[in-house]
């Protein structure tokens, strides 16, 4: 059992309760969480209560002839920067390392009223700034894979927990290739939906304009049945788009045309397929490019001559809002308060310099700079102005094409402790940030994997709330490639 | 300070104001909290307006709508696409550590009011109204400031309460303009109906930029602000003194410095609060959480359509009705004064007779009774009746205002009062019986009348008045006396 699909079917056959592949999960938890790291919470007993609720729903939504949730009985991990009433949520932070929130997310209060069975809360680089989960306060996350390399990051848990059948979906948030990146690291499918989709009510803050709430699964479908039941108006978000929410997998079911994709246009980004690629990567790239000209798709190559400005763009805008989100935390109403502290000013800045590290500090200082009088017109508002010349390049695209493809990050899974120096770790969200900036859908699934076995990951991008058309494109190549089907080490062992 | 000579060269003060109204919503700006005052501390609050991780705002679209009602009654442009802004700086009372409010894009911009100064009516420019939230209030121990208090406790309830800051242009030249500017802005916003402008509970809340320059010059003196002054009273008095303290430093040679002062009730003066070095620097930008704010034509039009008539409409109208300016800006100065006022004169009475009823005995009675003129048992319809008895002449002058305590206090058809009691007028034949009474009864002062001591006459009257219980219609009376006084003499 790898999949949510596979397992509904079981559960609905009733071959396998919730409470039996609960424990099944929770007991390949326990055995790989210490090699892996994917989880800072376990929440074992929530999970096993949840998962004998579930199988008493079942058993009355049965007799009395209801429709049963697509996700009931479940087993989900949720990136720690999602409050869970009652559950600790530390965003990776030594900040939020007591915190406990009142109040539940949009988010994991739908997985809630859809009957899911949470195992954890899973590691994150602190307050999501990161892309290999090694900036956790707490502890790294390894990959699956290879337990040397990074998951990728910063839902690094949420994937790598996916990727070690630790969980059989996850959620994670994306400011910047937060979920694409890990996925693709780890070999799974990762989805970060149009901004505005999925409500970030209960999302701890890292960049307001980009962050955004999307699964993590082991296939196509089985983020597609997540994502239907996150999507949708919130009237606590007031960024939220007033959209009414189709059945994201009701066209995702087994693909039997030889051309599944004839009459679809994919365009590639020349931008993206250029130096600093890694050759393995390009190559299994261009191979997915061919077999989508199998499916019948129409494949041409085009242009997006703003595309590399997209990295210096969000580490402008991405630390601006940062810096204000995190300036909350400062040890006068909850979280971390350095009690040895005499005056004002020195609880500011103790509490501030032991719950922040280094990574969190160094956003914080640069956003606080580029808002600065005087530097705010040459930084701040160039960036906001670079930012709608790359929303007009896709714009551009997509009059042309129906979905962009592009590798999801330009290498595989690197060593952990590699990337010592800041701008080489930033510049590994390359493909992922100008879909943020623009608000975009796009998803990234395995496309092959390099000579060391690592997973490679390819995007896909659509135009604004084009899930549908993404959903299916995706799930088109994965069903008619090998890649899905492979696990992980970690994994497979079992 | 001591109070020196006048000083030599004329100076000339110029004078903006900045006021914060807190908006009267029944909940917060960005959550639905209540906004009511003085509830216990941390009653009032929710893990958005306390800023919790992970927490969005979301606009109370009745603050939009009471902001741009201001706005209008203000004279200002709409803005069709506004937004909001985080104002950061690190304040224990500020939930967030930066405040969400307007910065380059005000909901509106360039309106004016107008005062009533010694040299007739003014126009003061208003330079925007913007919205934001209120912080929270700190409370210090062993001190009334932060510096110096062994510990400090926060309450927010307050914290996300709506929030117009008003900015005037620097058109205000004296502590009476200001006042003056001041209390008509509290007027407009009180007959909106989107403030109660409560000074003493920090409902309104008013800053003064001053600098001074001589007479004649175009440049601008040093700015300094003062804050904290509770009532117009002391806006002015504040001015007044800042006033007088920048000239006298500025004729001993010394410079004004860039600061902010704060006023001081008890010594009647300004003090140093703390000097500002250089600009703070608020790193403004957009709020990320909230989209753009978009006012449509329709709404506009909408929100237009329902304001009330304004105070200088209502004193204009007042003054058509024959009231002069002053009376017009007494009775328009409380709208529901005004309201009351236009009920009574909608009965057909008499404007200026209304007026000095509502203004004379019932005002006093009100503030004796501290009641509300919207309670008065009196209503404007029974104010009316009462009147117009008067003016038909069922009763005297004297009889309503005997009449009035019990009207007052109870209500009731001042009509039915008058017939119950048998307090209408006594003429005719009534009259001539009552007045015959009296001469019977004062033969002596008759005798000495007739014998040419004509002063008399006001006794007799008296009597007449006092026989009648004061019902006796006093011209009549004084005409019938004097030819029953002549027709003696005449017998004689
Ligand atoms: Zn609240």
């Amino acid at each position: 059992m790898r999949s949510i699909f596979q397992f509904r079917q079981a559960f609905l056959s009733g071959a396998v309760s919730s409470a039996e592949a609960t424990a099944l999960v929770l007991s390949r938890l326990a055995e790989r969480e210490p090699q892996v790291g994917s989880f800072i919470t376990i929440t074992a007993e929530l999970a096993r209560a949840q998962a004998a609720a579930a199988d008493a729903r079942l058993r009355t939504l049965r007799a009395e002839g209801l429709p049963i949730p697509a996700l009931l009985g479940v087993p989900l991990a949720i990136k720690d920067n999602l409050c869970t009433a009652g559950v600790p949520t530390t965003c990776g932070s030594r900040s939020l390392a007591q915190f406990v929130p009142p109040y539940e997310s949009t988010v994991t209060l739908s997985l809630q009223r859809q009957g899911a069975v949470v195992v954890g809360k899973t590691n994150l680089d602190e307050f999501a700034m990161g892309g290999s989960t090694e900036h956790s306060a707490f502890h790294p996350t390894r990959n699956p894979w290879n337990l040397g390399r990074v998951p990728g990051g910063s839902s690094g848990g949420s994937a790598a927990a996916v990727a070690a059948g630790q969980c059989l979906g996850s959620l994670g948030s994306d400011t910047g290739g937060s979920i694409r990146q890990p996925a693709a690291f780890c070999g799974v499918v990762g989805l970060k939906p149009t901004y505005g989709l999925v409500s970030r009510f209960g999302l701890v803050a890292f960049a307001s304009s980009l962050d955004q709430v999307g699964p993590l699964g082991n296939t196509v479908q089985d983020v597609a049945l997540l994502l239907t039941a996150i999507a949708g108006h919130d009237p606590r978000d007031a960024t939220s788009l007033e959209v009414t929410v189709p059945d994201y997998a009701q066209n995702l079911g087994a693909i039997t045309e030889s051309r599944p994709l004839a009459g679809k246009r994919l365009g590639v980004i020349r931008e993206t397929m250029g130096d600093g690629v890694a050759s393995s990567v390009r190559t299994a790239v261009e191979q997915a490019i061919a077999h989508f000209e199998t499916l019948g798709a129409a494949v041409v190559e085009l242009s997006c001559p703003r595309f590399a400005y997209g990295v210096p763009t969000y580490y402008i805008i991405a630390p601006s809002e940062a810096s204000a989100n995190l300036a909350r935390y400062d040890g006068v109403k909850y979280g971390l308060r350095q009690p040895e502290a005499k005056t004002l000013l020195e609880m500011y800045e103790s509490t501030r310099e032991e719950g922040f590290g280094a990574e969190v500090k160094r956003r914080i200082m640069v956003g606080t700079y580029v808002l600065s009088a005087g530097y705010y017109d040459a930084y701040y508002l160039k960036a906001q102005k670079v930012r709608t010349l790359i929303k007009e390049d896709f714009s551009q695209a997509f009059t042309q094409v129906d979905v962009l493809v592009t590798p999801t990050a330009p290498t595989t899974a690197f060593p952990l402790g590699s990337k010592s120096d800041p701008l080489s770790m930033y510049l590994l969200d390359l493909m992922t940030i100008p879909v943020n900036l623009a608000g975009l859908p796009a998803i990234s699934v395995p496309c092959g994997f390099d000579a060391e076995g690592l997973p490679i990951g390819l995007q896909l991008i659509a135009p604004s709330l084009g899930e549908e058309t993404l959903l299916y494109v995706a799930h088109a190549y994965e069903q008619t490639t090998p890649w899905h089907l492979q696990r992980s080490p970690l994994d497979g062992r079992a | 300070m001591a109070v020196s000579a006048p000083p030599k060269t004329q100076y000339e003060a110029v004078i903006g104001l900045e006021i914060h109204c807190q908006l009267t919503t029944a909940t917060k700006i960005f959550c639905g909290c209540s906004t009511t005052f003085g509830a216990p501390p941390n009653t009032n609050v929710c893990p958005v307006c306390l800023g919790m991780p992970g927490m969005l705002p979301v606009l109370n679209e009745k603050v939009l709508e009471y902001a741009v009602k201001a706005g209008l009654a203000l004279n200002c442009a709409i803005a069709p696409h506004s937004k909001f802004d985080r104002k950061q700086y690190f304040y224990p009372d500020l939930p967030k550590n930066y405040q969400i409010s307007q910065y380059d894009l005000p909901i509106a911009t360039d309106g004016w009011l107008e005062i009533d100064t010694e040299a007739g009516k003014k126009r003061i420019g208003i330079t925007r109204l913007h919205m934001e939230e209120d912080a929270g209030k700190l409370v210090h121990g062993g001190s009334d400031r932060l510096s110096g208090s062994s510990h400090s406790l926060v309450d927010y309830n307050r914290a996300g309460v709506p929030l117009c800051e008003i900015v005037s242009e620097p058109d205000l030249r004296s502590g009476a303009e200001a006042a003056a500017y001041a209390q008509e802005l509290r007027r407009i916003l009180r007959y909106l109906g989107v403030c109660d402008g409560n000074m003493q509970e920090g409902s309104l809340r008013c800053d003064v930029n001053i600098s001074i320059r001589p007479q004649g010059s175009e440049k601008f003196g040093t700015k300094v602000e003062i804050k904290n002054m509770n009532s117009f009273n002391a806006i002015q008095r504040a001015i007044e003194y800042e006033i007088k303290r920048q000239s006298e430093a500025l004729e001993q040679g010394e410079r004004i410095v860039q600061e902010t002062r704060l006023w001081e009730e008890n010594s009647q003066r300004t003090i140093t609060m703390r000097v500002k070095e250089g600009a703070s620097d608020y790193r403004y930008f957009p709020e990320p959480d909230l989209v753009p704010i978009q006012v449509s034509a329709a709404q506009l039009a909408q929100w237009r359509s329902e304001l009330p008539e304004l105070p200088n409409q209502r004193r204009e109208r007042y003054q058509a009705l024959g009231l002069t300016n002053y009376d017009a800006h007494l009775i328009a100065d409380d709208q529901s004064v005004a309201s009351y006022f236009d009920a009574v004169v909608a009965t057909g009475a008499d404007p200026k007779v209304a007026f000095n009823w509502i203004m004379g005995d019932i005002t006093a009675f009100l503030n004796e009774q501290k009641r509300a003129i919207a309670d008065l048992p009196l209503t404007p319809l029974l104010l009316g009746e009462l009147i117009a008895l008067i003016a038909s002449n069922t009763i005297s002058n004297k009889i309503a205002k005997d009449l009035l305590p019990e009207l007052l206090f109870q209500g009731g058809s001042p009509q039915e009062l008058v017939k119950a009691k048998g307090l209408t007028i006594l003429s005719g034949d009534d009259l001539a019986a009552a007045i015959d009474d009296v001469l019977a009864a004062f033969p002596k002062e008759v005798t000495q009348y007739r014998a040419g001591k004509t002063k008399l006459l006001g006794f007799l009257v008296g009597k007449v008045m006092a026989r009648t219980q004061g019902r006796a219609e006093p011209q009549q009376t004084n005409a019938l006396l004097l030819t029953k006084l002549q027709e003696g003499v005449t017998d004689a």
